[in-house]
């Protein structure tokens, strides 16, 4: 019951776009549709998300092969590296990169960026399947007469297609909810053609028809994601320790894979760290005016932890119900919700402005609201880390501790609760950093007057006062250090990042 | 001319010195068990042969074809040696055909013959559309012995194929692997810890211990003449009594027995198998003992015995059908040879 209220909850939006879309006469949305800017708009989208899929999955591959597989120096190192730039949202990698170099800009600049910024999440789930890649398949094929590229070609890279292509197409996804570094790099898509028409004119019926096409490509890559991952089963076959693989020696390509690693590491955390740390200090506006970055820091703190704090009570039950009673209905409940992450913020936003201000103006503009949108948005992130908990304590410990003469009081507090705290933990952390690093849902939504460190970055920097911006940066980026390292020890939790 | 010639193989973790000059010479066609404990260096020799591994030194041929000499060889892609690992370890993402098809290439493509890899290994030909998943312990050990077959090696590499599968399959698939080698004409080597299994699958048994081939004979001979007791305890379990060895008889607690006249005199350990020994009821003649344990399993029962002579606690194999009483005294007596080693170190 709870569950279902959870879940009703968070297809709010898709509803309201269906409802929308339904409510236009087929004539008016052909109008809003069939524009030149609509094709312009959907061109742009799709190169970026084709070539930004394509290119984070050749990085995050093969920057977890050598990190994994090599006798790479310091590894342990490259791979917390490897997942440090999910600490900086892209709208700050992209002031970085275009306050120093202006050419930085359109397809290029815009695909270099978002790269740079989301291929960690290829390279986290790639590099957790080859560290679970049972080394006796490789020994095999070699003795089977294949050398070690063919090895790679033949066993190794079907095993790691489903961490790598369910990594891809969340590139995806964030691709096609990216606003701030495509804003920025005067890259328009969709997403931002939205944000425009909102703001500009209020013209809600544009906004919203493109929102609905937006939302159908989020669709089409949920739906190729659900083709590939099913059509083949990749587990491992017996049971047994998993044995580690040798390292691979490099030799002489030991330096030339240390120079690429070093590389991207500068580029994607060294432009943006410099550039923030460069502004602060030459920068023209720099100012630190203490009043109002303790205010936005507080409040962007504060929203990050309550939300944190109601995603996770919310996605227990639907875990609960998922995990424990497993049924069509459970099962569909639970991943109806998955949905909703699929919408991008700028979606979700749009729909829950309207939403209230037809049905429930006394909400427009209040906090309440933007925490839903927060509890919509980032519910999946919960589910994925309080799920695995739930997992890890079966019910039979309970039958156990039942059998010891506990009573279902003593049972939660002795048994269940210390197994699944570590999960719910991960959770909140999880939900923490997305709060804390959201942008446009926040601009869209938060309450006039209020403004957290995204919102005053992202005002100043986009009147190019690059020293005033850089403080809200750092701190933002200091603020989600925790939540990324413990998303690069446990990489399972960046399925739904 | 696909022997095997192993010799001198050295290979040391930090300062642990796994192999220590390990030599052995395999007959073309021969099934080879390597028994040891675990750590014993089995899988690491297994690793070296196959490439995956280099040695420290020494040296490894097949037929005329030096694959290592001074450590360092050939890649393992370049040996065309068969692997077996444990589990199987067959390609997920693949069907049972394409799995066994992965090491032919080129040309030989098309005139793979898969039935007749299906046929070699007794699977049935309609499994060849399943996914490794599909398919039961045995059936993955199977198929996974074809795969390495079906390029037709010289030498096929086993280690510890059947460890994870349970017992009555294990026996079924050993029998089916081993016929599959014999009729591919394939030298083998397989590496296991569980002596039944090297005794009853193979030709010879090469037992290693401490880094060396501490013994290479066939199974019976391994059995009943251990080149020394830790060997004997290893491969089945032994009753070692002190005797003194005088124009060849031993005399011990369990009376006098006829041992070679060729061997060790004077103060010597004895060995005799459990089986060995016949318990009569008391009053027969020969040396007594009293009942302590009985432990039965159906077809046949252990009983541990204390020689009332000198207390020494022998353990005899007895048919189930015919079990003696926890208290009972007994009169023992032994059957068939029994093997003498000079004392090592006095006390026993």
């Amino acid at each position: 019951m709870i569950s279902a209220v959870v879940a009703g909850f968070a297809l709010i939006p898709l509803g309201f776009i269906v409802v929308y879309g339904a409510s236009l006469g087929g004539r008016e949305i052909w109008d809003l549709l069939v524009r030149p800017r609509v094709g312009e708009l959907l061109s742009n989208t799709v190169r970026l998300v084709v070539a930004g899929c394509l290119a984070s999955a050749v990085l995050g591959v093969g920057c977890a092969w050598v990190v994994e597989r090599t006798d790479v120096p310091f590894r342990a190192l490259w791979h917390v590296l490897a997942a440090a730039p999910l600490a900086i949202p892209a709208f700050v990698n992209s002031y970085g990169w275009s306050s120093l170099a202006p050419g930085v800009e359109g397809f290029r600049g815009a695909l270099l960026v978002v790269t740079l910024s989301y291929f960690p999440l290829v390279y986290l789930p790639t590099a957790a399947a080859l560290r679970g890649l049972d080394p006796a398949l490789e020994e095999v094929a070699r003795s089977l007469g294949n050398g070690p590229g063919q090895t790679f070609a033949r066993v190794v890279l079907p095993q790691l297609r489903p961490a790598m292509i369910g990594g891809s197409l969340l590139v995806g996804l964030h691709l096609l909810a990216e606003f701030g570094a495509l804003q920025m790099l005067r890259f328009p898509t969709f997403t931002t053609a939205i944000y425009d028409q909102y703001s500009s004119s209020f013209n809600s019926a544009g906004a919203n028809v493109i929102a609905s096409v937006l939302v159908l490509c989020c669709l089409v890559l949920l739906m190729v994601d659900l083709r590939l991952r099913s059509d083949r089963r990749f587990s491992r076959v017996g049971s047994g320790a998993v044995r580690h693989a040798d390292p691979v020696r490099l030799g002489r390509w030991r330096v030339p894979a240390l120079a690429v690693l070093v590389a991207l590491a500068g580029a994607s955390l060294g432009v943006p760290v410099y550039s923030l740390i460069h502004w602060m200090i030459v920068g023209s506006s720099t100012a630190f005016p203490a009043a109002d970055i303790a205010s936005a820091a507080s409040t962007s703190v504060g929203l990050g932890l309550v939300a944190a704090a109601i995603t996770v009570a919310l996605s227990i039950p639907v875990v609960w119900l998922a995990v424990r009673f497993r049924s069509k209905v459970s099962t569909t409940l639970e991943r109806s919700t998955y949905v909703a992450n699929a919408l991008p913020g700028i979606v979700v936003a749009l729909a829950l402005v309207t939403v209230s201000i037809n049905y429930v103006p006394a909400v427009y503009q209040t906090y309440g609201l933007l925490l839903a949108a927060y509890a919509i948005m980032f519910l999946p992130r919960a589910l994925v880390s309080v799920r695995s908990a739930v997992e890890q304590s079966p019910p039979v410990l309970e039958d156990v501790a039942h059998g010891l003469g506990m009573g279902p009081l003593t049972t939660a507090r002795r048994v269940t609760l210390p197994l699944i705290t570590p999960g719910i933990g991960a959770g909140c952390a999880l939900v923490f950093l997305a709060v804390t690093t959201e942008l446009t849902a926040t601009l869209l939504l938060s309450p006039i007057g209020t403004t957290t460190l995204a919102t005053q970055f992202w005002s100043s920097s986009s009147s190019v006062a690059y020293g005033a911006a850089a403080p809200y940066a750092l701190l933002m980026v200091l603020i989600s250090l925790p939540a990324t390292y413990l998303l690069s020890r446990r990489p399972s939790l960046g399925g739904a990042a | 001319m696909t022997g095997l010639v192993i010799s001198g193989i050295t290979k040391s973790y930090g300062g642990n010195r796994v192999l220590d000059g390990v030599d052995l010479d395999l007959p073309e066609g021969s099934i080879v068990g390597a028994l040891g404990p675990s750590g014993g260096g089995k899988t690491t020799l297994l690793r070296i042969i196959a490439g995956f591994l280099d040695a420290d030194a020494g040296s490894i041929r097949v037929g005329g074809r030096s694959l290592v000499s001074d450590g360092r060889g050939v890649p393992a892609q370049r040996r065309g040696i068969g692997y077996v690992p444990q589990e199987g370890a067959l390609f997920p993402h693949l069907d049972v055909a394409a799995n066994i098809a992965f090491g032919i290439r080129g040309a030989a493509r098309r005139s793979f013959d898969l039935d007749a890899v299906l046929e070699l290994v007794g699977l049935d030909p309609d499994l060849r559309h399943r996914q490794p998943h599909q398919l039961s312990g045995g059936q993955q050990q199977r198929v996974a012995l074809a795969r390495a077959l079906a390029p037709r090696p010289g030498v096929v590499l086993l280690d510890e194929p059947f460890s994870s599968l349970d017992a009555g399959l294990r026996v079924e698939t050993g029998k089916a692997v081993v016929h599959a080698l014999r009729a591919a004409g394939a030298t083998a080597i397989l590496v296991t810890h569980d002596q039944d299994e090297a005794l009853a699958l193979c030709d010879q048994v090469a037992v290693l211990r401490d880094g060396r081939v501490a013994q290479l004979a066939a199974p019976v001979d391994l059995y009943r003449s251990p080149a020394d007791p830790a060997i004997a305890g290893f491969v089945g379990s032994v009753v070692v009594l002190p005797a003194t060895v005088t124009a060849g008889v031993a005399t011990s607690a369990l009376g006098r027995l006829e041992v070679p006249a060729d061997g060790p005199q004077g103060a010597v350990e004895i060995l005799v198998r459990p089986e060995q020994l016949v318990l009569q009821a008391a009053g027969h003649t020969g040396p007594r003992a009293r009942v302590e344990d009985v432990s039965y399993f159906g077809h046949d029962a252990t009983v541990r015995l204390t020689l009332l002579d000198d207390g020494s606690p022998v353990d005899a194999r007895v048919a189930g059908s015919d079990l003696p009483v926890v208290g009972e005294i007994v009169t023992v007596s032994v059957t068939g040879a029994v093997a003498v080693y000079v004392t090592s170190g006095g006390a026993v």
